[in-house]
């Protein structure tokens, strides 16, 4: 209780830009809604009905006011639009050095996992000043991930992988929200998010893997995937058991995997797709949907036999074999 | 509200054409189907008004206080499944439209009369089925359904729901069906197109609507019901179907719907800004063609209910400069609305009262639609309460000002009996000030992030949402104040006459209330709408 909030808290390098094009939108509203309550007042007044039997003029229209009225206006929405659009695609738009934090949500929580295999629950623990890209996706319904401070929001899908960044420019506790109905517990499907600074991060993610990691996950149904082990040496281990290597080392059977994350490739039967997150995961639990050019459709489905961490841990994996060739060839 | 005894020793007219309740259930005129309409519409507003109350009350702390989390979530959905297929989508087209269509164009009945009860029937069928399921389980997926929460986990009474709206979706299309080839093919000699009432521009732009865009609906609604019952893939990934294929389809109808709901009223502001101010519609082809342009844009714009659903980003671009043209025709009517007061000569009657009330809200309303329809804002807005705060701006502030406006417009010709002016009055003010203190408040917290279908909340966002619950129980008293002063009218109030207000316009050239077949010989047309003096035609 108290004074009436009027301006949530801002966080993050968008929530700066957002607040300068926000505060001109509201401009814009209200100098139209004064125009359009300010004319109906005063014609109100000064054209009240004075006797009974009075006639006005009549007048049928004037197009020219018409048209030169809409001109201004569509000028003013095209900047409102243009604006919004450069935004809107810089939230897609991640650096290419973001810190990647897996997120996933579940009726009704969100959990995290951290670049080095640190886990959390309904908190995500992330540095200041450092761009953090989250890689999203549900194992249930639909979610949607969703910090006032830093004004994003994205919807979390099951079936797939969304994105999402941001760069917190201030230290402290911000609320995470689920942001699209997900049934019973929507509104308790919250949580926080703590900026520290880069040396309180550093000891952070030192300390986690014992006292930070998640007691409940267990009890809650969210399946413990191993500690602190980074995913993609879980994935590596998932690699070896799950015997991929048999077919895909060496790019006889399957394609070779080394290198491949990032790259373009050309599909059987035409098209060409390039090879990301949603792609390796279509391709781990639909192996012959995008079949890459000159390959059979031999590979069984792993859909059942890898959960959803399991399968993010494999993509990283994957991704990680990219980057080591990356860092040879310099 | 309707009783057939009504103006005992008048004239013959509808309401004492026939007595006993079959005349009215077997009835095909259209007026007396207005009337049934306007009797269950009614019925299911107050509902949903109730569920309004309830869910407000709960807002009133952060905890959960009044009902566990699954109820409110019904509740919730409830409130929106009632109020918008049961209440707003047939409010103006179903009452004033069947009323005052044949009476505007001279005509005796809609082209298909029996069609016209059929639809109401239908209607009332989906009306029981919603209201069994709201005792008996309920639903809580919200209104909009969204999957695979709705087809594959939500245990609540999600298949006679979808049923009911897939039922429903017929009494919309056969309504717009009927109103099309009325205006069509029934309109009096002389009685051109471009003679008609703003009203039936707008009824028309909203029928092509419902006929085009209703099908979709319920197909959507089919799919969901196939997927759940048989477990066919289509928009649960789990079987291998696509989430936002079912959003794709959903807002396909339900952005159309919004115009269903808004453009109607539209119509009912153009005849009442020229009544009472006794003038021409400024610029009376621009508000036309802006109602059909309405109805056309209104089917390209509805992915900007998705920018962050997880669509391509350039879809979003286009869906976003679309929806800033969908918003020229609307900004259009606006203008020439504003631009008819001036030299009028204006009377503040009651239904111009509720008139200035729909200007001001439905430009904020408006307004704020450009905000969510601007990428970048969207992203911060979309799904929290500024979305809740816009929409009821434009369906309560603009759809339901609109309806009430011309309830209180045409209630002395559809009665025949005048309404106390004075409580009339206090009734609209207390609507206009009670709204906005129940939703402007919800503007700012939903820019502070509160989200949408949060039954508890963080306690920083408690004072605006008490605010908001005191303006509700203001507008409470707005909306239930016509129920008394109208239905005491019917007794007391003063006989009408034909044309109380002195408006131009057929239906006022016939006795209130009118004759069974509307006109005692068919008029001829000679003059377009508004006639209320020569035209001068020149600007300052």
């Amino acid at each position: 209780m108290g004074d009436i909030p009027l301006f949530p808290e801002s966080a993050s390098t968008a929530s700066g830009q957002f607040d300068i094009m926000f505060f001109f939108m509201v401009f814009l509203a209200v100098f139209f809604t004064v125009l359009v309550a300010g004319a109906v007042i005063y014609f109100s007044f000064r054209y009240r009905r004075r006797s009974a039997d009075e006639v006005p003029p009549q007048i049928s229209g004037n197009t020219k006011l018409e048209v030169g009225l809409m001109v201004p206006l569509a000028g003013l929405a095209l900047i409102a639009f243009t604006w919004n659009a450069v935004l809107y695609m810089n939230m897609w738009d991640p650096p290419d050095d973001a810190m990647e934090i897996y997120v996933a949500g579940k009726q009704w929580m969100w959990k995290m996992q951290h670049p080095d295999g640190q886990q959390e629950i309904n908190t995500l623990h992330v540095p200041v000043d450092t761009p953090v890209k989250l890689l999203m996706t549900s194992q249930d319904v639909i979610h949607s991930f969703y910090v006032p401070a830093f004004r994003i929001k994205h919807d979390v899908l099951p079936g797939r992988y969304t994105t999402l960044w941001f760069e917190a420019t201030d230290v402290g506790e911000y609320h995470l929200f689920c942001a699209e109905y997900c049934g019973t517990n929507h509104s308790r499907m919250i949580g926080q998010v703590i900026v520290l600074g880069q040396a309180d991060y550093e000891e952070w993610l030192a300390t986690a893997g014992s006292t930070g990691s998640p007691t409940t996950a267990g009890d809650s149904g969210m399946a413990d995937s191993g500690g602190t082990v980074a995913p993609e040496a879980a994935g590596a281990q998932l690699y070896e058991s799950l015997g991929c290597a048999g077919c895909h080392n060496g790019g006889v059977i399957g394609p070779a995997l080394d290198g491949i994350f990032g790259e373009e490739v050309q599909l059987e039967g035409g098209g060409s797709a390039t090879v990301d997150e949603n792609y390796l995961r279509r391709s781990i639990l639909q192996p012959n949907a995008d079949i890459v050019a000159g390959y059979q459709p031999v590979m069984p489905t792993f859909e059942g036999q890898v959960d959803e961490d399991q399968l993010f841990q494999l993509i990283k994996y994957i991704e990680s074999l990219s980057s080591d060739n990356a860092e040879t060839e310099q | 509200m309707a009783v057939p005894t009504l103006a005992l020793p008048q004239k013959k007219n509808y309401i004492n054409a026939g007595s006993g309740l079959k005349s009215w259930l077997l009835t095909t005129d259209h007026k007396r189907i207005a009337i049934l309409y306007l009797i269950s519409i009614s019925i299911m507003f107050l509902l949903g008004g109730l569920m309004a109350a309830l869910i407000r009350m709960e807002l009133l702390t952060p905890a959960a206080d009044l009902m566990g989390s699954d109820d409110y979530n019904r509740l919730f959905t409830s409130h929106g499944v009632v109020m918008i297929f049961g209440f707003l989508i047939p409010s103006i087209p179903a009452v004033l439209g069947n009323f005052l269509i044949p009476l505007m164009i001279g005509a005796k009945d809609l082209a298909f009369p029996r069609v016209n009860l059929l639809s109401w029937y239908i209607y009332m069928v989906a009306g029981v089925m919603v209201l069994w399921v709201l005792f008996n389980g309920g639903l809580d997926t919200g209104w909009t359904f969204y999957t695979p929460y709705s087809s594959s986990v939500s245990t609540s009474e999600v298949l006679p729901t979808t049923l009911a709206v897939f039922i429903m979706g017929f009494s919309s299309i056969l309504t717009g069906l009927n109103f099309i080839v009325t205006i069509h093919t029934m309109r009096a000699p002389g009685m051109t197109w471009f003679r008609m009432p703003l009203f039936l521009w707008s009824m028309y732009a909203t029928s092509l609507i419902m006929l085009l865009g209703t099908p979709v609906l319920g197909i959507t609604m089919l799919l969901l019901f196939a997927e759940r019952v048989f477990g066919v893939g289509i928009f649960d990934p789990a079987l291998g179907g696509d989430p936002l294929l079912f959003q794709h389809f959903f807002w396909f109808y339900s952005h159309p719907a919004v115009y269903i709901m808004i453009l109607p009223s539209m119509g009912v502001i153009s005849e009442v800004i020229a009544a009472f101010t006794r003038k021409r519609i400024f610029g009376y082809r621009f508000v036309a063609f802006s109602s059909i342009a309405i109805a056309i844009f209104g089917f390209l714009v509805w992915a900007h209910h998705m920018f962050v659903a997880g669509m391509s980003i350039h879809a979003a671009l286009i869906f976003s400069l679309l929806s800033y043209l969908v918003a020229i025709p609307s900004a259009i009517k606006v203008f020439n609305w504003s631009a008819t007061l001036y030299k009028g000569s204006i009377q503040f009657s009651t239904p111009m009262l509720y008139a200035m009330g729909f200007l001001g809200l439905f430009t904020i309303g408006g307004l704020t639609g450009l905000f969510l329809s601007a990428l970048a804002l969207d992203v911060h807005v979309t799904d929290t309460y500024f979305v809740v705060a816009h929409f009821h701006f434009i369906m309560v502030g603009g759809a339901v000002m609109g309806y009430l406006a011309g309830l209180h417009f045409w209630w002395p010709k559809i009665t025949g009996r005048m309404y106390s002016e004075t409580w009339a009055k206090l009734a609209a003010l207390i609507t206009f000030i009670g709204f906005n203190v129940t939703f402007f408040p919800q503007f700012i917290v939903g820019f502070l992030g509160m989200p949408r279908r949060y039954h508890t909340y963080a306690p920083e966002f408690q004072v605006l949402n008490i605010l908001s619950t005191a303006g509700a129980s203001i507008l409470a008293v707005g909306m239930i104040l016509p129920i008394f002063y109208l239905t005491s009218s019917l007794w007391s109030g003063k006989r009408a006459g034909k044309n109380p207000w002195g408006a131009a316009g057929l239906e006022w050239e016939t006795e209130s209330p009118p004759p069974q077949f509307n006109f005692d010989e068919t008029p001829v047309v000679t003059v377009g709408a508004y006639n209320y003096g020569p035209v001068e035609d020149k600007i300052g």
